[in-house]
């Protein structure tokens, strides 16, 4: 038994005896190495090791909380996390009923990443590197590599124990290529849970991304206006996330009458056939587990069915607020933090439709592929797509600069009139909500169709 | 610590160790209401040594393990940057205040009750307006040593409070806000509050404004949101290495308006980003950037210093526990001699931005910014008429401070980091629907 096993199955023995209504702790190892170059050279390589815990308490509806890395005081801190919620505390504590679960199979389930040797991790990115450097007017490369492997315990005063580990594993590259005062750029995003070779022999791929980036420095400039746009599965699958998925997080809808009116479920966001789902229990992808961080079993959650709203994200307590059955999406980024509703891997379903179909009756309409950045602010979205290409008369024509996609998020998504059928699952993404930044989520898409987008350029 | 470095000293050439520890107590309002209470205790040691000429790197959270510590920042050392710095032998630092004890004291109690008063005072002025609050302090305390017998120690105390509120009426978000931190304990929260009350004055009424270039004001809010990003990226010594600093080579050249003159500044006493030295154990200074609209420095580090052959600025920092790398303590642009009104005055028609959102999107390095206007007010016949909305600008951040109109008397803090007056420039192209 390690020294965090025995501390929480300690902790465990007594936790229920606390006069609180509601209390948990998490404690986690997690080893984490990584690798960045700026521009030829590497520019940092380092390996860190951190063991941490928490404990979180409700008492009359308000939380204590409170974050460790010396265990030697544990009693004290626990009743820190009592007294600060007793203190806050002045309603009903309202959570959903869960069960408690004693489960420690899912340990024990990842590659670990960090073990391999970095002079392995090293040589491939130098492969990498090299591709991008032999490659005609390219003026510089960033490359981060990072890989994680941590195993969490957590138990509360339902009589939970769980035990479970998490492997994480992301490689993001970008091309910069510079003519007179041109400067292009292009990325590559990737990841996985934890298996290495799932990044390994991606040097085609690199190559094409460094190839682009010289592309783009003689593609012309899209003329702004509104286009019929295709959407490849990376962007879609953003799109889904970041405009939409965020709206479903309940912790934003509960307390904001206004977001409440918008997501009021059975209101029409889309076409019949727009299904959109969050699912953290697809194995091995990068938003996935087997419990999340307040001990309730992951789901499958339909947010969007037949074009209608019919579900949304939640912890125990934005549930029992609404009303509405967990489903399992309290998440925190690590020991430091307490669990808030978060997405795990969010996708729009596949349709019927193939690629050519979506673009056949296109007169003159715009691809857009891949994901370079955007905001959103709740209906308004700004995306910038990191590729373009004209399509004229249902064919796909000249690339184009890099084009950005602006809009209200609800007429957007009602003018997904095509969805392809060829849903892929995006492991490169991050998701940022608050401090807790970037914590593993995948999404994905098919191939979509929307009309009326508007199109500038960047 | 210690010990830590005598094991590593077996093994390299040179060694260093950094531990921070820090307790920090945050209370939180959410929806108008006290939502958490928090106490987050947190430290760990960062292992740097030079082993065969070349960097190693490691840190852990837990000391006990110095073994594990030291033979993974050995592994690192294979691969890592060849070594062109020295570290610091024993020296003498500034004496910079930025501990006060009263901090420690400070009792949740009263911590609640700020949050609550600035809730109650914004409230009081539009009570359907939804508020978050924060109301946060923090100790932490700095220790390095290194094989060149240098050594660094000291306490910092920090002090924060803050809301923001959002207006939601049928399909119109507005966003206000305010913050302030300090290594003293912050009693007031009538500076805060007037400020968001000011912003919700200027934003009562709508104003619709023309898609063209028109003359803008930056408010000091409004310029840390839009334009100091690109700044800090080309004043950041490792971007002017990489020759990716449109400055860069411009060292001693006016290449903005002779009005403009800015400074990094860790040496202000009390103030959360001010220390005796920086995370490599080298003295704090104060750093003149721009004078006179010529550029007069970059910020460096030892390593990016070293291979720049000039010397470290004593910014290296430690990000999120990485190696050192250069960045800006706190940057100070000088105030001028005129009032923002006497700014809002002078125009006939135009526009004052107090938020920008999205400015960090484009071509960041080239000075490029473009960004929805958050919160922002038209101006007509030298008066603000109201609020703007769905409006985009865009620019560059060289053409714009090349050429300033009026420097504003009215500098203050935005954030723990930033201190500028308002800024009013001749034209920003502006995009609106
Ligand atoms: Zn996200």
């Amino acid at each position: 038994m390690t020294t965090t096993q025995a501390i929480a199955h300690q902790l465990a023995e007594v936790i229920n005896r606390y006069s609180t209504d509601y209390i948990e702790a998490r404690f986690e190892e997690s080893q984490t190495s990584y690798i960045s170059y700026r521009g030829r050279e590497l520019d940092s390589i380092g390996r860190a090791s951190a063991i941490g815990g928490n404990v979180r308490a409700m008492v009359k509806g308000a939380w204590g909380f409170v974050s460790f890395n010396d265990f030697n005081e544990l009693p004290g801190r626990v009743e820190l996390a009592i007294r600060q919620a007793q203190f806050a505390g002045n309603e009903e504590s309202q959570l959903a009923p869960a069960e408690p679960v004693v489960d420690t199979s899912a340990m024990a389930q990842d590659k670990n990443p960090v073990v391999i040797p970095l002079a392995e991790k090293k040589q491939l990115l130098d492969e990498y590197n090299d591709i991008i450097w032999h490659t005609p007017k390219l003026q510089t490369a960033i490359i981060d590599y990072g890989d994680s492997y941590k195993k969490v315990i957590f138990l509360n005063s339902l009589g939970s124990y769980i035990e479970q580990d998490r492997a994480d594993v992301t490689l993001r590259l970008t091309a910069i290529a510079t003519q007179d005062n041109e400067v292009q750029q292009a990325g590559l995003s990737l990841g996985s849970r934890g298996d290495f070779s799932l990044i390994q022999g991606r040097h085609q791929q690199v190559g094409q991304m460094a190839q682009l980036a010289v592309e783009l420095l003689s593609a012309p400039q899209v003329k702004g206006g509104e286009y019929t746009v295709v959407l490849d599965p990376v962007l879609a699958g953003v799109f889904a996330h970041e405009a939409f998925g965020h709206l479903s997080e309940s912790d934003f809808v509960y307390e904001n009458d206004r977001v409440r009116q918008i997501m009021t479920l059975g209101r029409r966001f889309g076409s019949d056939e727009l299904n959109i789902v969050d699912n953290a229990t697809i194995p091995g992808l990068r938003g996935s587990y087997k419990y999340d961080d307040e001990g309730v079993p992951a789901t499958k959650t339909y947010l969007i069915t037949e074009g209608k709203l019919v579900g949304r994200l939640h912890s125990r307590e934005t549930a029992a607020k609404m009303k509405e059955k967990p489903t399992g999406n309290a998440r925190a980024i690590n020991y430091c933090y307490p669990p808030i509703v978060r997405m795990t891997n969010t996708y729009i379903e596949p349709g019927a439709a193939s690629f050519d179909e979506l673009i056949g009756d296109i007169k003159e309409g715009i691809y857009v592929k891949n994901w370079y950045g955007g905001t959103t602010s709740m209906e308004m979205f700004t995306f910038s797509a990191g590729e373009a290409y004209m399509i004229r008369h249902g064919k796909l024509a000249e690339p184009l600069r890099p084009v950005v996609l602006t809009g209200n998020v609800f007429t957007t998504l009602m003018n997904i009139d095509g969805i392809g059928n060829d849903l892929e699952m995006n492991q490169g993404g991050g998701c940022g909500k608050g401090e807790q930044v970037p914590l593993p989520v995948s999404n994905g898409s098919p191939h979509i169709r929307i009309r009326h987008c508007l199109v500038g350029g960047r | 610590m210690e010990q830590i470095l005598a094991q590593a000293k077996r093994v390299a050439e040179e060694a260093e160790a950094f531990m921070v520890s820090s307790e920090e107590t945050p209370v939180q309002f959410e929806a108008n209401r006290l939502k958490h209470i928090q106490s987050k205790q947190s430290s760990y040691v960062a292992l740097r040594i030079i082993r065969g000429g070349k960097i190693g790197y490691a840190t852990a959270t837990e000391l006990g393990d110095s073994q594990n510590l030291v033979n993974a920042a050995v592994e690192t050392a294979q691969f890592g940057m060849i070594a062109k710095f020295e570290l610091p032998s024993l020296s003498v630092y500034p004496e910079i205040e930025v501990f006060d004890p009263k901090v420690e004291s400070v009792s949740t109690e009263e911590m609640i009750n700020l949050g609550e008063e600035l809730i109650a005072t914004v409230r009081g002025h539009t009570p359907d307006i939804v508020c978050e609050a924060g109301v946060s302090k923090a100790i932490i305390s700095i220790h390095i040593i290194n094989s060149r017998g240098g050594q660094a120690n000291y306490k910092q105390s920090i002090f924060s409070l803050g809301v923001a509120g959002h207006l939601i009426r049928d399909t119109d978000m507005l966003f206000v806000g305010e913050s302030e931190s300090s290594c003293h304990p912050l009693t007031e929260t009538k500076a805060i509050a007037g400020e968001v009350l000011r912003q919700l004055e200027l934003a009562k009424n709508r104003a619709s404004i023309p898609s063209k270039p028109l003359p803008v004001v930056f408010t000091p809010r409004g310029l840390a949101s839009a334009l100091i990003l690109p700044l800090m990226v080309a004043f950041n010594g490792k971007t002017v290495l990489k020759g990716a600093s449109p400055i860069g080579n411009r060292l001693g050249q006016p290449v903005f308006d002779d009005k403009l003159w800015l400074w990094d500044d860790p040496t202000l006493a009390y103030r959360p980003e001010s220390r005796p030295c920086d995370d490599e154990g080298i003295p704090s200074q104060r750093t003149p950037l721009i004078q006179q609209g010529a550029i007069t420095n970059f910020l460096y580090d030892l390593q990016t210093a070293a291979l720049a052959h000039t010397q470290s600025t004593g910014n290296g920092s430690r990000n999120y526990g990485g190696l050192p790398a250069p960045s800006p303590s706190a940057f100070i642009i000088k105030p001028g001699n005129t009032t923002f009104d006497e700014m809002v005055t002078d125009i006939k028609e135009g526009l004052v931005i107090e938020q920008l959102m999205g400015a960090g999107q484009g071509n960041i390095l080239g000075g490029d910014f473009s960004g929805n206007v958050l919160l922002g007010y038209k101006v007509e016949s030298g008066r603000i008429v109201g609020r703007v909305k769905d409006t985009m600008v865009s620019g560059n951040v060289y053409q714009l401070l090349k050429q300033i109109t009026a420097i504003g008397s009215d500098a203050r803090w935005v954030g723990g980091s930033i201190n500028t007056p308002s800024l009013y420039c001749p034209t920003l192209s502006v995009a609106s629907k």
